[in-house]
């Protein structure tokens, strides 16, 4: 195993190195195993009380002391489906652009800039969504998508302008930069002989994009939807600031709505009996399980593009 | 199709590319155009050194913020980044130990968790056993979130270490952990800066687990035992607030902090292009 060793084998200094540097090595798998636990522990109450129910039952009120998780869960799928909705074209098609279209010397100054969105913290896009966005939406774009798509119960009933759909949106915005980047990366591995082969076929760039490029990276393009899926759905601050916090199922797109991240942000400080607090922390425990399996499904499936290959820089 | 018709479809294709493009970069300039425009006015010196007034009182500042945020950010990179650089290092010195694949995996998932999650996590372990918020619980969830980050960014710039290098400095006789000290990680020293400045720009702006953690403050607190303001924080809560003094005040705050994140990645991240990719 230890085939690096120096000629001299193992100094005294050697050891106390490879010491110190597992030690550093093994206190990671040991935190997470620390975070699950505590996540377990904190929500055994309501676990106890509650168990698979939670996530069925809709009634959330502290002072009944009843809990049920399920307004926050449709909330947090729809408002991360529209968010993908919205992004998924947009951040695919300036992948697209960017390895088969855009002239050499854009490519990174373009790809950079979008990627510098996902430097921007959570909290300035929920300002920025309070007072830019919202009331735009509220005067302009919502009451278009009445008038048009008004048929649809999507798009029915009173603007608040807080709404399922303002949050879905900031969140199209805030997922963007993840998908196109590693989009970018699954398509840039695609060998060069699809796309010659398709040309001299006689198709037109645009047909070699399509046709042959993009199939070739069909699955690493699915793993950086789920990869934007998964930091849409854990996503916080942004989406408290403009979801309008209610436990309630709405089919419109224009009432407000809840998730789960945004109900724990909302409610943790404020709980007062343990088993509000057990209960968020229950929301926590699922949330936790739902993204994990969410970033696994989408690692794999990058990985099988880019075979075995790291990309992203966080490849497996 | 004709070929006419399938020249026109590409171009309307390449169109439509372009319009997303233009869309997808939009937003950046929204944003950033309009923290310059609301916030720009408000930064003079008494913003940055005077503390909150009450509240529906105007004028006052963020001095107390900026050095919670500076503390709590600190502590938590105190934490954080020897654990992350030396698992970093280890799992790139030793790649192939079963050790090193299960800690890569982990921090893959530790990655993927949402820092709310995170902040449960600081909540349940320090605030509920220590019966009080606390800046330092605020530091360990930030510490959780960058140890991943760090972890993997050390690895991956380890891994561009040209095995001749090792080779050369183990035949001169150089033990191994001088080997890995003096000449693996002193030639990706700049690379191991540049991923904990990374790691550093992506915790300082965050909110969520600082929320139930750090809390937030009035005052000025230079105890990390004690609830602490951070810029993050004052900014949801003036945002969300209902006074025009605090908007205006948030603001600006979200201008300084948009300052601090942003030069700090785009630095980092020149700093490794020119050294790792070329020109």
């Amino acid at each position: 195993m230890d085939e690096t060793n120096g000629l001299h084998g193992r100094s005294r200094g050697d050891i106390l190195f490879r010491l110190l540097l597992t030690a550093a090595a093994v206190a990671i798998p040991v935190l997470l195993g620390f975070l699950v636990y505590e996540l377990f522990t904190g929500s055994r109450l309501a676990i106890g009380r509650y168990g698979f129910g939670f996530i069925t039952s809709s009634t959330w009120d502290p002072v009944a002391e009843q809990f049920g998780a399920w307004p926050l869960i449709l909330g947090t799928l729809l408002s991360s489906a529209i968010a993908l909705v919205i992004a998924v074209p947009l951040s695919l098609g300036v992948a697209i652009f960017l390895t088969d279209f855009a002239p050499l010397w854009i490519r990174q100054p373009i790809a950079f800039v979008i990627e510098l969105l996902a430097a921007i913290p959570s909290v300035v896009y929920g300002l920025w969504g309070i007072f830019v966005l919202i009331p735009f939406l509220k005067d302009t774009t919502f009451p278009a998508l009445r008038d048009t798509l008004g048929f649809l119960p999507l798009f029915q009933g009173a603007i608040y302008g807080q709404s399922m759909l303002a949050a879905g949106m900031i969140l199209a915005i805030m997922v963007m930069p993840y998908i196109m980047s590693v989009s970018r990366e699954v398509l840039a591995q695609v060998p060069g002989s699809q796309r010659e082969a398709a040309l001299a076929l006689g198709a037109t760039r645009w047909e070699a994009a399509w046709t042959a490029v993009v199939p070739y990276a069909r699955s690493g393009i699915v793993g950086a939807i789920i990869l934007g899926l998964g930091r849409a759905l854990g996503e916080t601050m942004a989406v408290t600031m403009l979801i309008g916090n209610r436990h309630e199922i709405s089919t419109s797109l224009f009432a407000p709505g809840y998730t789960m991240a945004a109900a724990i942000a909302n409610e943790f400080s404020e709980a007062a009996t343990d088993i509000h607090l057990s209960s968020l922390a229950y929301v926590a425990f699922a949330l936790f399980g739902v993204t994990i399996l969410v970033n696994a499904a989408a690692r794999l499936l990058i990985w099988r593009v880019s075979h075995g290959r790291p990309s992203g820089g966080e490849g497996l | 199709m004709s070929r006419r018709m399938r020249q026109w479809k590409a171009r309307l294709m390449v169109g439509l590319l372009v319009v997303a493009v233009v869309i997808a970069v939009l937003p950046l300039i929204l944003i950033l155009g309009m923290l310059l425009y609301k916030g720009a006015t408000s930064l003079n010196p008494a913003f940055f050194a005077r503390l909150p007034v009450p509240a529906g009182e105007t004028g006052g500042g963020v001095g107390h913020a900026i050095v919670g945020t500076l503390l709590i950010v600190g502590a938590g990179a105190a934490m954080g980044l020897p654990i992350g650089i030396g698992a970093g290092i280890y799992s790139a010195e030793f790649a192939g130990t079963r050790l090193a694949t299960i800690t890569r995996f982990v921090a893959d998932v530790m990655n993927g968790t949402p820092s709310i999650v995170v902040g449960v996590f600081a909540w349940a372990w320090i605030v509920a056993t220590q019966k009080h918020f606390s800046g330092f619980a605020g530091s360990v969830a930030l510490a959780m979130l960058m140890i991943p980050m760090v972890m993997r960014t050390t690895e991956e710039m380890i891994k561009l270490v040209p095995n001749s290098l090792r080779e050369a400095a183990l035949a001169l006789g150089y033990p191994r952990w001088r080997t890995s000290l003096l000449i693996v990680v002193r030639t990706t020293l700049p690379g191991i800066v540049t991923g904990s400045l990374l790691a550093i720009a992506r915790v300082a702006g965050e909110t969520a687990p600082l929320l139930f953690t750090a809390l937030g403050s009035s005052y000025l607190v230079t105890n990390l035992n004690q609830p602490m303001a951070a810029l993050p924080l004052v900014v949801f809560t003036y945002a969300t607030g209902p006074y025009q003094d605090w908007h205006r005040l948030a603001w600006a705050t979200a201008l300084v902090l948009i300052v601090v994140v942003l030069v700090l990645s785009i630095a980092a991240r020149l700093a490794t292009r020119q050294r790792f990719h070329g020109s």
